[in-house]
C-alpha cells in the first residue's frame, strides 16, 4: 500500500513541487495551506508530514506541538522544511518534537531521501 | 505529466505566487510607513520575502533568491529590534520590490540594467548592516544556490577500501516522541555495509516500572563498509544532538603483528619440555573464557561481551585474505530432483519437529523445552534456506517475452513497447514455470484485444506506440505480478451482454462494473468480437484463472474503457509450506492458510452479532456471509454455544468459516491428497499434525468463491432482490 504524506506549506508552488515529487515516487499526498489546516485535514492513516515553518494561522512549530498532544499521531514522522539562516526555528522544531529537517531549497532527491529515510 | 511539465507548471505558479507576495509586501511596507513600530507587518514582510526567496531558489530563480535573501537579513534585523525602520530603509526596500518584480517578469535571469540597479541595491543594504556592526554578514552562504552537496558516492573512501567501524547508538528516551523509529536507523546503517547489531537491553526495567513510550535499549554496531566516517554520520543526522553517538575506526591489526608478539607461554612450556601437552589441554580445560569471568564478577553484562565477540569476530573476518579463487565456485548447477526431495525431507523434518514440541510442552522439562526450542530455530532456517535455494528471479522469465511481444505486435502491425519492472522478484521456480503460460495468454490478450492499431491510438489522442507493463513485486509474503496495458479497455456494457448470451448472468443480475470484469474468467467466454489466431481460440481467461488458482493464486481485472486494463495475479512465494491457522471442528482438525484470515471473532448464538436468518454476521455494522464448516463437511454433533468465526478475504470478498475452535497458527507442509481426492470442493490438501494426526487444508478460494457465485445466483434469481441472502440454505445447512 502507498504511504500516505500530508504537505502543509502556504506556498502553492512550494505544495505543488513536493506534491508531484512524492506523486511521482509512488506516494499518495495530502495537502494543506498552514498549520490549522493541517489539523482539520489529519485523519485516517498519514504516514508522514511535512511543513514549513513560516505560515500564517498557526505556524510549523505549533503545528507540530499540537500533533504531538493527538494520541493517533504521536509518533507520526514530521519534517519540517527550513532554511539556513533559521537555526533558532530549527532548534524549536526540534524541541517540539520535530523528527528531521530538510533545507530549503531543496531538489527533488533530496526531499526524497529525507522522506525514505524516515518512512521505511 | 513530464517532470519538466510539472515543474513548469511549479514554476508557473511560483510567479503568480510571488507576484501576489510583492503586491502583500508593497501593502504592508506602506502602512509600515505609517506605523514604524507595528511587529506584526515587520513579521508580514518578513515572511513574504521569505516565500519569495525560499521557493525561488527551488524553482530556478537564483538571481532573485539571492537578492532577496539581502533584503531578508536586514529585516531580520528589524523584527529582532536591533535595526529601527527608516523611511531611507523603507525607500529602498520598496525599490527593491520593484526590482524583484521587474527579474521575476524578465523570468529569472536578470538583464545588465537589473544586475546594476541589484548590485547598487545590495551595495545599499550592506550599509545599514554595516551600521549595526556585523560587517557584511554571510557572503559563503547566501542561503539562495543551495550549494550541490558532492555526491556521496563521489567521495566514497577509494574503491573496494573497506574500513571497520564501532557505532554505539544510545537513543534518547524520548526518541518515540519525535516520530523517529530507531529501527528504521538501524535498517538504513545496514545498508551501508555489512552491520553485526547487538541490541542492549541491561537498561530494560521491570514491567511495572516501564513507561511504554520511553526507549530503554540501546544498540552496538560493527559496520564493515566501503563508505566513510560522514555516510554514518548522515545516518544518524537527525538524532545525533540528542543521542549518544561514537563512531570509531576500528585498528585493524595484521596477522604479521599478532605472530610477532610470539608464541604463548603454553606452546614454550611445552617446548622447553616444563609441561606436557595432554597436561597443558587438562588445565586449560579448566580455564574459563574472560567474558565469562568478567560476567560473573559483575563488571560486563552477558551483551557487552556479545557486543565485544561479534566485533572480534567481523574484525578477524575482515582481515582473512580472501581466498582468490572464490568467484570459481560461486555457483553450482545441481539437478532439480535432488532439490524437490531436499524440499520434502524438511518438510518432514519440520512435521517431526513440531510433534515433538507438543510432545514436550507436556513434560514441563525445561532442559527439554530449550532443546526442542533450539531445533525449532534450526529447523525454521533450515527450511526458508532450503525454500531460498528454489527461488529464482522471474527477470528470465519476463526477457522471453520481449520477443512475443515485438512478433506478435509487428504481425498485427501495432507498435507496443513492453516494459518490465521487478525482474529481480523471486519466486520458487516450480512456480515460475507454471506462471509461463497464463502469462503468455494474457500478455496476446493485451496485444491482441487491448491495445489498438496506430491510427486508432492517434485518433483517441494517444501516443501511436503502445505500452504494456508486466512487473513483478514482493507485497506482504505474496508476490504481486501485472500486466498493464494502455490500450481501448473493456466495455463492461459488451462483457454483460456476451454473458448474457451465454447464459451466464440472469437478465436482471444487479452487478457492478467491478463484478462484471470478472465474469470473464467463467468458463467459455470470449470477448473477441472476430477470432483471430492469436488469441480467442475459445480458450479463454478461465484457463487463464485455472492456471492460477492451481498456484493458489488470485487473478483481478481491472479496466478502464479508452485507457487501459490491468491484471493483477497474487501468489504465494513457495507451494510447499504454508503458514496456517489450525482450526477444529467437530473433533477434526482442518487449517485455513493464514495469508486469507484477517482476524477471528467469537460468534455467539444468542450475541448481537447472529445475524437474523443465520447466513450472515454482524461484523462491526458490516454483514458479512458465513459457511459453517461442520454443515459444509456434513458432521454431526451438538454445536458449542460461542462458535469462532474465521474472518478470510480472497481478492476483496469478505466470508466467515465458523469453527468449534481455533487452535492456533502453525507452519504447515502440505501434502497432496492423492487422484482419487483431487476433485474434493473446498478442500486443497493435508498436513500431519504435530500428534501425528491428519488435518485437510481448506481451499479457501473455492469456500469464498462457492459462497460469492451462490450470493451472485440468489440476487440473480431472487426476484424479491434481497440482497442479504448470500449463502444458500440447503447448500450450507443453515
Amino acid at each position: 500500500m502507498s504511504k500516505r504524506i500530508m504537505t502543509v506549506d502556504d506556498s502553492s508552488s512550494v505544495r505543488q513541487m513536493v506534491g508531484f515529487t512524492l506523486k511521482d515516487a509512488g506516494y499518495e499526498v495530502l495537502e494543506a495551506v498552514d498549520g490549522k489546516d493541517a489539523l482539520t485535514k489529519l485523519s485516517g492513516t498519514v504516514d508522514m508530514i511535512i511543513t514549513d515553518l513560516n505560515m500564517p494561522n498557526m505556524d510549523g512549530i505549533e503545528l507540530i506541538r499540537q500533533v504531538r498532544s493527538l494520541p493517533d499521531y504521536k509518533f507520526i514522522p514530521i519534517v519540517m522544511l527550513t532554511t539556513e539562516s533559521q537555526a533558532d526555528k530549527k532548534q524549536a522544531g526540534k524541541d517540539a518534537g520535530a523528527t528531521g529537517w530538510i533545507v530549503k531549497p531543496f531538489k527533488p532527491e533530496q526531499l526524497l531521501a529525507v522522506v525514505k529515510k524516515v518512512v521505511r | 505529466m513530464s517532470r519538466e511539465e510539472q515543474m513548469q507548471q511549479a514554476k508557473k505558479a511560483y510567479y503568480e505566487e510571488a507576484s501576489e507576495l510583492l503586491g502583500d509586501l508593497e501593502d504592508a511596507l506602506l502602512e509600515l510607513e505609517t506605523n514604524p513600530d507595528d511587529h506584526e507587518l515587520v513579521n508580514r514582510v518578513f515572511r513574504s520575502m521569505h516565500t519569495i526567496k525560499g521557493s525561488g531558489a527551488m524553482f530556478g530563480f537564483d538571481d532573485i533568491a539571492m537578492f532577496t535573501h539581502e533584503l531578508e537579513t536586514v529585516f531580520d534585523l528589524v523584527r529582532n529590534d536591533e535595526l529601527r525602520i527608516t523611511p531611507e530603509l523603507l525607500d529602498l526596500t520598496l525599490k527593491s520590490r520593484d526590482l524583484i518584480l521587474e527579474m521575476l517578469r524578465q523570468d529569472g535571469c536578470a538583464s545588465a540594467s537589473c544586475q546594476a540597479e541589484s548590485e547598487r541595491i545590495v551595495t545599499a543594504l550592506r550599509g545599514f548592516l554595516s551600521g549595526k556592526d556585523s560587517p557584511s554578514s554571510d557572503d559563503g552562504q547566501t542561503g539562495a544556490q543551495g550549494k550541490d552537496a558532492p555526491d556521496p558516492k563521489d567521495t566514497d573512501a577509494s574503491e573496494g577500501m573497506t574500513t571497520v567501524f564501532r557505532i554505539r547508538f544510545k537513543p534518547d528516551a524520548r526518541i518515540f516522541l519525535t516520530g523517529t523509529n530507531p529501527l528504521a536507523l538501524l535498517d538504513e546503517l545496514a545498508e551501508l555495509g555489512t552491520c553485526k547489531i547487538v541490541a542492549r537491553t541491561e537498561a530494560i526495567p521491570p514491567l511495572g516500572q516501564m513507561d511504554p513510550v520511553s526507549c530503554y535499549t540501546w544498540w552496538d554496531m560493527i559496520l564493515v563498509t566501503a563508505r566513510d566516517k560522514e555516510a554514518i554520520h548522515d545516518v544518524f543526522i537527525f538524532v545525533e544532538d540528542d543521542c549518544q553517538l561514537t563512531i570509531q575506526e576500528v585498528e585493524m591489526v595484521h596477522p604479521e603483528d599478532v605472530a610477532s608478539v610470539g608464541k604463548r607461554l603454553g606452546e614454550i612450556l611445552v617446548e622447553r619440555g616444563d609441561v606436557r601437552a595432554e597436561d597443558l589441554r587438562e588445565v586449560l580445560k579448566q580455564q574459563r573464557p574472560l567474558g565469562e569471568l568478567l560476567t560473573r564478577a559483575g563488571l560486563v553484562t552477558p551483551q557487552g561481551v556479545e557486543a565485544a565477540l561479534t566485533e572480534q569476530e567481523v574484525v578477524r573476518e575482515a582481515r582473512s585474505p580472501r581466498p582468490e579463487h572464490k568467484e570459481a565456485v560461486t555457483s553450482i548447477r545441481v539437478e532439480a530432483a535432488k532439490l524437490d526431495k531436499l524440499g520434502d525431507l524438511v518438510g518432514e523434518l519440520v512435521i517431526v519437529q513440531a510433534r515433538l514440541t507438543q510432545l514436550v510442552t507436556q513434560r514441563h522439562d525445561p532442559a527439554l523445552i530449550s532443546l526442542a526450542e533450539e531445533l525449532e530455530r534450526l529447523s525454521d532456517e533450515l527450511r526458508d534456506n532450503t525454500l531460498g535455494i528454489r527461488m529464482l528471479p522471474i527477470g528470465s522469465t519476463f526477457n522471453k517475452f520481449l520477443r512475443l511481444v515485438r512478433d506478435l505486435s509487428k504481425e498485427l502491425g501495432k507498435e507496443i513497447e513492453l516494459v518490465t519492472q521487478g525482474g529481480e522478484t523471486e519466486l520458487d521456480k516450480n512456480v515460475i514455470e507454471k506462471l509461463n503460460d497464463p502469462l503468455v495468454h494474457l500478455l496476446r490478450n493485451s496485444i491482441d484485444h487491448g491495445v489498438e492499431l496506430p491510427e486508432a491510438r492517434q485518433a483517441k489522442g494517444k501516443q501511436p506506440k503502445g505500452r504494456i507493463l508486466l512487473s513483478a513485486e514482493h507485497a506482504s509474503g505474496e508476490v504481486l505480478i501485472k500486466i498493464v496495458d494502455d490500450g481501448a479497455g473493456i466495455d463492461p456494457a459488451k462483457v454483460r451482454a456476451k454473458a448474457l448470451e451465454r447464459g451466464l448472468v440472469g437478465s436482471d443480475a444487479a452487478l457492478s462494473d467491478e463484478e462484471i470484469l470478472q465474469l470473464v474468467f467463467l468458463p467459455g467466454f470470449s470477448t473477441a468480437e472476430q477470432v483471430s489466431n492469436i488469441s480467442g481460440r475459445g480458450v479463454g481467461m478461465d484457463v487463464v484463472k485455472r492456471g492460477i488458482d492451481a498456484l493458489r493464486g488470485t487473478i483481478k481485472l481491472e479496466s478502464q474503457l479508452g485507457k487501459g486494463t490491468s491484471v493483477s495475479i497474487k501468489l504465494p512465494l513457495t507451494l510447499a509450506i504454508i503458514d496456517g491457522l489450525q482450526v477444529e471442528v467437530a473433533k477434526e482438525q482442518f487449517v485455513i492458510p493464514l495469508s486469507a484470515v484477517e482476524e477471528c471473532v467469537e460468534l455467539d448464538r444468542f450475541g448481537s452479532n447472529f445475524g437474523e436468518n443465520g447466513a450472515m454476521l454482524n461484523l462491526r455494522g458490516e454483514a458479512v456471509p458465513f459457511i459453517r464448516l461442520r454443515n459444509w463437511f456434513d458432521q454431526d454433533g451438538q454445536l458449542p454455544d460461542i462458535e469462532q468465526v474465521v474472518i478470510v478475504s480472497i481478492q476483496e470478498q469478505r466470508i466467515g468459516l465458523a469453527v468449534d475452535k481455533v487452535i492456533g497458527q502453525h507452519q504447515t507442509v502440505i501434502k497432496s491428497l492423492g487422484r482419487v481426492y483431487r476433485e474434493l470442493e473446498g478442500i486443497s490438501g493435508a498436513t500431519i499434525n504435530g500428534d501425528g494426526t491428519m488435518a485437510l487444508i481448506l481451499d479457501v478460494q473455492a469456500l469464498v468463491s462457492a459462497a460469492v457465485q451462490n450470493a451472485v445466483h440468489d440476487r440473480t434469481t431472487n426476484e424479491t432482490g434481497s440482497t442479504h441472502r448470500s449463502v444458500k440454505e440447503n447448500r450450507y445447512g443453515i
